[in-house]
C-alpha cells in the first residue's frame, strides 16, 4: 500500500490498522453506561405510568442529554490515545455460548463508533429539547420521551456492538422504537399501517443480516467484528460475495435503499422530531454503518461492492425525482433522505476511497437534515398542522428564525460552499468518478435535482405568496423549539468545515476503515466547477418555477407521465401490492380453505370411515370414562399378550 | 433397586395429583375455595421445582445423565420400575411447568365460573394434570414414560370438553382421537422395544439408560422410531398432523389453552429429543432430512395460516404450529446449537404462548367475542393489556433482546450448518411473524375504538399478577440466557453424543 504526501499531512493510505484491541478501563470503562442510562429512563417512564407525566420529559430529556455529555468525555480521552490504540473493548457478560457458537454482550467504542455516539446523542438532545415543545400538548407526551430514549439505547447498542450478533439485538431495537413512534398516534389507522408496514418491510432486510450472520458462522466459526476481519481473507470469494450480498440486504430495508425504500415515505405519519432523529439524521443511516463496518468484507468483493453501488446510485436519483414532486414537506423531506443516503451507500460502495466520505457525509446531512425537519415541524407547528407546501408561501416574515435556520440547511444540502454538504457531497461525486464514470454522472445530475427540489421547498414555503388556509395565523415557535433549531443550523454551517479541518475526519477514520485518496480522471476544481453549475442550474429553474410565478393551491392534475410516476413514489407501493401483497392474501385465503377442508377433512373424513366421527364422539361423550379405561385395558392386554409371546415363544 | 432414593423429586410429581385429589373433595359451596387452594398447592410445587433445581449440579464430562434419581420396581415380570431422575434438558421443561401452572391459575381464576362445570373441577384436573406432565418429563423408565403420556389425556380431556366454548365437544374429541391414535402406535413401538430388549439383554427391560444401550438393527430401528415419532408429531404437532390443535386451542378455556399449547404439547418435542434420538440413533438420522422437510413446511404454513385467521386464538394456535417447525428443525438439525436452542425454545415458547392466551382470554371474556373484527382501538381503553400484549407478541415473532429471539436464532445458525437450504427458508418465518403478530396488533389495538370495546376495563390486580412474571421471564431469558444454557447444554451433548453426532467445523478451520 502506497504512502503518499500531501501537502504537509502524511497520511497511510489502504487498509484499515486499528492496531491492537485495548481492553477498556478508566474512562473508556464508561462505555456500558451511554446505553444504560436512556435505557433506566425508558424503564422508568414506562413502568411509572401517569405517575410520571409532570416530569417525564425533563428526565428523557437529561438522560440523552448525560449520555451526551459522556460521550464528549469519551472522544476527549479517545483523542488523548495514540492512534493505532484507540480500539477499546469491553465484555460485559456471556450472551449466548452454545458448541462453537459464542456470543457475548460486549461493546466496541472505537474512532467510527465514537462518531455515531455523538451524532446520535448530541442531535437526540436537541431533538429532546424540541420535543419539549412540540409536544407540549400531547396527552402523551410522556410515553413519546419513554420511546425516544428507547430509541437512542438502542440505536448506541448498534453502534458499539462488538458482533453482529448483538448489532442485531441494537439493529432491531431500533426498528421496534421506529415501529412504536411512526404509529404512536395510533388511533389513527394510516398511522397504525405504516408503523407496521415499517417493521414488516425491514423484516425482509433483517432475513439478510439473520442469514449473513449464519453463512459467517458456519464458514468462519465466529461472528464478532475482530473474528470476521481475521478470518475473512482464508473464506471461499463467492461465499464472501454472499455475505456482502446479505448485508446490502440488511442495508437496504434499514435505510429505505432501492428495492426496501417504499416505507420511508410513510414513516412521516410519525410526529415531525421522529422523522428529524430517526427518519432522517440516525436510524436510517444505519446501513450505511453496518456497510462501512464490514469494510473487510466488501474489499473482498467486487461483486457485492458493485451491488452496492447499483443501490446507492438507483436510490440517490429514485429519492431525488420522488422529491420533486412531492408537495407534502415532510415526505419531500424524506425523498430527500433517501436520496441522500443513497449518496453515502454508493460511497460506501466504492471501498476505501469512500468509506471515510460516506461517515462524513452521514454525519453532516446528520445535522442539516435534522435541522431541515425541525423547521419542517416548526412550519407545521405555525400553520396548523397543515403539511402542504401548496397552503403556504411566504411566511419569511411571520417565521425569521425558522427561515434563516431552514435556510442554512438549504445551502448546506444543496451543497453551496462553505457549508456543510459542499464538503462532504462533493467528495463523494469525485470519488464516484474515479471509481465508476456512471455513478458519477448520477451522483453529479442527483446534486441538480437536489438544488432543484430543495429550492422548490424553501420557495413554496417561505418566499412567493401567501396561500394559506382561512384562519390561519402563523406565528414563530417558542425558543424550546428555536434554539434546537439554531444549534443544528450553526452545524449545517460550519460542521462540514470542522469535521474536515479542525477533526480531520480522514485521519480519525482510517485506522478503522481504511482510506485512499481518489485518483479521477477529471481534476478537482473542475469537477467542482461542474458541480456547483448543476446545482446553480437546478436552483435557478426551481425559484423561476416557485418562487417567481405563482404557485395553484390545488396540484396541477394535467402533468407529465414523469411527474404522476414521482408522485406515486415511482411506484414502489404499487409494485409491491402486486408482487407481494395480493397473491400473498390469495395464497393465505387458500390455505386455510385447503386446512379447514382438505388437510381436516380428510383426517375427519378418516375417522368417519372408520365408523362417522359423529356418533363415535356421541359414543364417546356418553361414556368416555369407561370407554377409555376400556381401551387402556385393550392396550394393557396388548403388552401382555406381547410379552408372553416372547417370553414363552 | 437403588438405596440413595431423591425423594423431592416423587413429592414434586405427587403433590399437584395429591393436591388435585383434595381440590376435587372440597366441599361444594364456596367457589373462591378451590382457587385458592390450587394456587397455593401449584406455589408449593414451585417451591418444590425450585429445590431440585437447585440439587441440580451441572454434570461433568462422562457424569451420569440423569441425577436426583429415585427408583422403585413396579412391574418386575416386565422390567418395569417407577424411576424418576432429571437431566438439564427435563428439568428446564420441569421448571417452566411448574412456573406455568401458578400463573394459569392465577390468570384463569374465572375460566369456569361461567361454564356448566365447577371451580372445584377444573382446578383439580389443571392440578392433576401438571402431575402427570411433571412425571413424564421426570420419567426414566419408557413405560412410565408412556403410561403417563397416555395419561395426560384425561385431564385434558374433561378440561377442553367440559369447560370450553361452544364447540368443545366437537374439539374435545378430535384432540382425544388423534391423541389416541398415536398413542396406540407408540404402544405398539414400545411393546416392539420391549421385544428387542429381551431378545439382547435376556430379559425385558423398560430402563431408559439400559435401552439406550442397545444395538437395534436399523431396520427394526426405522418401525420402532416412526411409532415414537408419529405419536410425537401429533402431539407437539407438526405438519400435517395439526389441525386437532387450533380447534383444541382455541375451544379450551383460556389457560387451559396455556397449558395445552406451551406444555402438554411440549411432550411431543421432548419425546423426541429424549427417547426417538438416543433409542433410535440410526433411524433418527435417516428419517432426519424427511422431519426437517416436514418442519419447513409446517414453519411456513403455520405462519401463513396465522396471517389468514379471524379467531384471535386459532392465529395464536397457528403460530405454535409454526414454532413447533422450529422446534422439530432444531432438534433433527443435529447440532448442538440446534438440539439445546430447541430445548430452550419449548421453553420460551411456553412462556410467549402463556402471556398470548391468557391476554387473549381477557380480552374475549370483556368483549364476548375472540374474533379480530369486534376489536379495535383497544389500547386507547386499555393501554396496560395492550402493553402487555404487544411485548408477547414482539417475543412471540423473536424480537432480539427477548427470550424468542435467543432460542430461534440457535435453532437456525444450528440448522444452517448442516442444512443451509432448510435454515434459509425457515428464516422467511421471521418476515411472517412480524405479519401475524403486528396485523393482529394493528386490527385489535390501534384504530379509532370500535363499538362494544369503550368500556373495556385494563388489566386488574390479579390479571397483573399472573402476566408480569412471564413477561419478566421473557425479558430476562432475553438477556441472560446463558443461565438456561449452562443446565442445557451439557444434556444435549450426552444427546449427541448417543445419536453419534458431531457439529459440522467452521469451513475456514477445515483447512479448506
Amino acid at each position: 500500500m502506497a504512502v503518499i504526501t500531501t501537502g504537509l499531512t502524511i497520511l497511510t493510505e489502504g487498509a484499515p490498522n486499528p492496531g491492537e484491541v485495548v481492553a477498556a478501563s478508566g474512562t473508556f470503562a464508561l462505555a456500558p453506561l451511554l446505553i444504560a442510562i436512556p435505557l433506566a429512563s425508558a424503564v422508568v417512564l414506562l413502568l411509572a405510568g401517569r405517575r410520571a407525566n409532570a416530569w417525564g420529559h425533563l428526565l428523557g430529556t437529561a438522560a440523552s442529554a448525560a449520555s451526551a455529555v459522556l460521550g464528549v468525555v469519551l472522544l476527549v480521552a479517545m483523542m488523548g490515545q495514540p492512534e493505532d490504540a484507540r480500539t477499546f473493548n469491553q465484555p460485559l457478560w456471556t450472551w449466548i455460548d452454545v458448541g462453537s457458537f459464542s456470543a457475548d454482550v460486549a461493546l466496541q467504542l472505537d474512532p467510527l463508533s465514537i462518531s455515531f455516539v455523538l451524532l446520535v446523542t448530541i442531535v437526540g438532545s436537541l431533538i429532546h429539547v424540541y420535543s419539549v415543545g412540540y409536544m407540549a400538548h400531547d396527552p402523551d407526551r410522556r410515553r413519546f420521551f419513554a420511546y425516544l430514549n428507547l430509541f437512542i439505547a438502542a440505536m448506541l447498542l448498534l453502534v458499539l456492538a462488538d458482533n453482529y450478533l448483538l448489532l442485531y439485538v441494537g439493529w432491531e431495537g431500533v426498528g421496534l422504537a421506529s415501529y412504536l413512534l411512526i404509529g404512536f398516534w395510533y388511533h389513527k389507522p394510516s398511522a397504525a399501517t405504516a408503523a407496521k408496514k415499517a417493521f414488516v418491510v425491514n423484516r425482509v432486510g433483517d432475513f439478510g443480516l439473520s442469514v449473513a450472520i449464519m453463512v459467517m458462522f458456519a464458514t468462519m466459526g465466529t461472528f464478532s467484528f475482530a473474528g470476521v476481519n481475521e478470518t475473512i481473507a482464508a473464506v471461499d470469494p463467492d461465499t464472501v460475495t454472499w455475505i456482502g450480498l446479505l448485508l446490502l440486504l440488511a442495508a437496504c430495508g434499514k435505510s429505505a435503499q432501492f428495492p426496501l425504500q417504499s416505507w420511508l415515505l410513510d414513516a412521516m405519519e410519525g410526529p415531525t422530531p421522529v422523522s428529524a432523529l430517526i427518519h432522517a439524521a440516525t436510524m436510517v443511516t444505519a446501513g450505511v454503518y453496518l456497510i462501512v463496518r464490514s469494510n473487510a468484507i466488501y474489499d473482498l468483493t467486487q461483486t457485492a461492492q458493485l451491488a452496492v453501488v447499483l443501490v446507492g446510485t438507483i436510490t440517490l436519483l429514485m429519492g431525488a425525482i420522488i422529491g420533486t414532486a412531492k408537495d407534502d414537506i415532510k415526505k419531500g423531506l424524506a425523498g430527500s433522505t433517501m436520496s441522500q443516503i443513497g449518496y453515502m451507500v454508493l460511497a460506501a460502495g466504492l471501498g476505501p476511497v469512500g468509506y471515510v466520505f460516506a461517515i462524513f457525509h452521514l454525519l453532516t446531512h446528520g445535522m442539516f437534515k435534522a435541522g431541515l425537519f425541525l423547521g419542517a415541524g416548526s412550519v407545521m407547528h405555525g400553520m396548523n398542522d397543515d403539511v402542504n407546501m401548496r397552503h403556504y408561501g411566504a411566511l419569511r416574515a411571520a417565521m425569521v428564525v425558522t427561515w434563516a435556520t431552514f435556510g442554512l440547511g438549504f445551502l448546506a444540502i444543496i451543497g453551496i460552499p462553505p457549508f456543510s454538504g459542499f464538503w462532504s457531497k462533493d467528495e463523494i461525486i469525485k470519488a464516484a468518478f474515479a471509481e465508476h464514470t456512471v455513478a458519477g454522472v448520477a451522483a453529479l445530475l442527483g446534486a441538480g435535482v437536489t438544488a432543484f427540489y430543495m429550492t422548490r421547498m424553501m420557495a413554496m414555503t417561505f418566499h412567493g405568496k401567501a396561500r394559506w388556509e382561512p384562519g390561519v395565523h402563523p406565528h414563530e415557535s417558542p425558543a424550546v423549539m428555536t434554539v434546537p433549531m439554531i444549534v443544528l443550523a450553526v452545524g449545517s454551517a460550519f460542521g462540514g468545515l470542522a469535521l474536515l479541518f479542525v477533526g480531520n475526519i480522514e485521519e480519525w477514520l482510517a485506522p478503522v476503515v481504511g482510506f485512499e485518496k481518489a485518483a479521477g480522471p477529471i481534476p478537482t476544481s473542475l469537477l467542482i466547477a461542474m458541480t456547483m453549475a448543476v446545482v446553480v442550474v437546478g436552483a435557478v429553474i426551481g425559484w423561476r418555477q416557485y418562487a417567481m410565478r405563482d404557485v395553484p393551491r390545488m396540484a396541477p392534475m394535467q402533468v407529465s407521465w414523469a411527474t404522476r410516476a414521482a408522485r406515486a413514489d415511482l411506484y414502489g407501493d404499487a409494485v409491491n401490492e402486486a408482487v407481494f401483497m395480493r397473491p400473498g392474501q390469495y395464497l393465505t385465503r387458500t390455505l386455510v380453505w385447503t386446512d379447514n377442508k382438505v388437510i381436516d377433512g380428510a383426517v375427519n373424513g378418516t375417522a368417519a370411515g372408520i365408523g362417522g366421527l359423529s356418533a363415535r364422539a356421541r359414543r364417546w361423550q356418553s361414556g368416555y370414562v369407561r370407554n377409555y379405561a376400556l381401551s387402556m385395558l385393550l392396550g394393557a392386554v396388548l403388552v401382555g399378550a406381547a410379552l408372553a409371546l416372547v417370553r414363552f415363544a | 433397586m437403588s438405596t440413595d432414593q431423591y425423594l423431592p423429586l416423587v413429592a414434586l410429581v405427587a403433590l399437584p395429583i395429591l393436591g388435585g385429589l383434595l381440590v376435587g373433595l372440597l366441599p361444594k359451596g364456596n367457589p373462591a375455595l378451590p382457587k385458592q387452594v390450587a394456587l397455593v398447592v401449584s406455589l408449593l410445587t414451585l417451591a418444590l421445582g425450585v429445590v431440585v433445581g437447585m440439587a441440580y449440579q451441572l454434570p461433568q464430562d462422562g457424569g451420569a445423565p440423569f441425577q436426583l434419581g429415585a427408583s422403585w420396581e413396579w412391574i418386575p415380570a416386565w422390567g418395569v420400575s417407577f424411576a424418576l431422575g432429571v437431566d438439564g434438558i427435563a428439568l428446564m421443561l420441569i421448571l417452566m411447568t411448574a412456573i406455568l401452572v401458578p400463573v394459569c391459575i392465577l390468570g384463569g381464576w374465572a375460566d369456569a365460573d361461567a361454564t356448566s362445570g365447577s371451580p372445584r373441577g377444573y382446578f383439580a384436573w389443571i392440578l392433576v394434570l401438571e402431575g402427570l406432565v411433571l412425571g413424564v418429563f421426570a420419567a426414566t423408565d419408557v413405560f412410565l414414560f408412556y403410561v403417563l403420556f397416555e395419561a395426560m389425556l384425561i385431564p385434558m380431556y374433561f378440561l377442553i370438553g367440559r369447560y370450553g366454548g361452544a364447540q368443545r365437544q366437537y374439539a374435545a374429541v378430535k384432540f382425544f382421537l388423534y391423541s389416541l391414535a398415536g398413542g396406540l402406535l407408540m404402544l405398539a413401538a414400545l411393546v416392539g422395544l420391549w421385544v428387542v430388549s429381551a431378545d439382547q439383554l435376556g430379559a425385558g427391560t423398560f430402563d431408559y439408560a439400559a435401552l439406550v444401550g442397545l444395538d437395534i438393527p436399523v431396520e427394526t430401528q426405522k418401525w420402532l422410531f416412526l411409532g415414537f415419532f408419529i405419536a410425537f408429531a401429533i402431539k407437539a404437532p407438526l405438519w400435517p398432523l395439526h389441525t386437532w390443535l387450533p380447534d383444541a386451542a382455541s375451544e379450551a378455556p383460556p389457560s387451559s389453552s396455556v397449558l395445552l399449547v406451551g406444555v402438554l404439547d411440549k411432550v411431543g418435542t421432548f419425546g423426541m429429543l429424549r427417547l426417538c434420538l438416543p433409542l433410535f440413533p440410526d433411524a433418527s438420522k435417516y428419517f432426519a432430512p424427511a422431519i426437517i422437510v416436514l418442519s419447513i413446511v409446517g414453519i411456513v404454513y403455520g405462519a401463513l395460516l396465522a396471517i389468514g385467521q379471524t379467531d384471535l386464538k386459532r392465529l395464536i394456535a397457528y403460530t405454535s404450529v409454526s414454532h413447533f417447525g422450529f422446534i422439530a428443525l432444531g432438534i433433527f438439525a443435529m447440532t448442538s446449537q440446534g438440539q439445546s436452542g430447541a430445548t430452550l425454545y419449548m421453553v420460551n415458547h411456553g412462556f410467549s404462548i402463556a402471556a398470548l392466551f391468557l391476554i387473549v382470554g381477557f380480552m374475549a371474556t370483556r368483549r364476548g367475542s375472540r374474533m379480530i373484527e369486534d376489536f379495535g382501538g383497544v389500547q386507547k381503553v386499555a393501554p396496560v393489556l395492550a402493553g402487555s400484549f404487544l411485548v408477547a407478541g414482539l417475543s412471540s415473532l423473536a424480537l432480539p433482546g427477548l427470550s424468542s429471539f435467543v432460542s430461534e436464532f440457535l435453532v437456525l445458525a444450528g440448522t444452517f450448518t448442516r442444512y443451509p437450504a432448510a435454515a434459509v427458508v425457515a428464516t422467511l418465518g421471521i418476515v411472517l411473524a412480524a405479519l401475524y403478530i403486528l396485523l393482529m396488533y394493528q386490527r385489535t389495538m390501534t384504530g379509532p375504538v370500535r363499538p362494544g370495546v369503550e368500556g373495556m376495563a385494563d388489566l386488574r390486580g390479579r390479571e397483573v399478577l399472573a402476566i408480569a412474571p412471564v413477561l419478566a421471564l421473557i425479558v430476562a431469558l432475553g438477556v441472560f440466557p446463558q443461565v438456561a444454557l449452562d443446565i442445557i447444554n451439557p444434556s444435549v451433548d450426552q444427546t449427541m453424543t448417543a445419536v453419534g453426532s458431531t457439529d459440522p467445523a467452521p469451513v475456514v478451520a477445515e483447512g479448506k
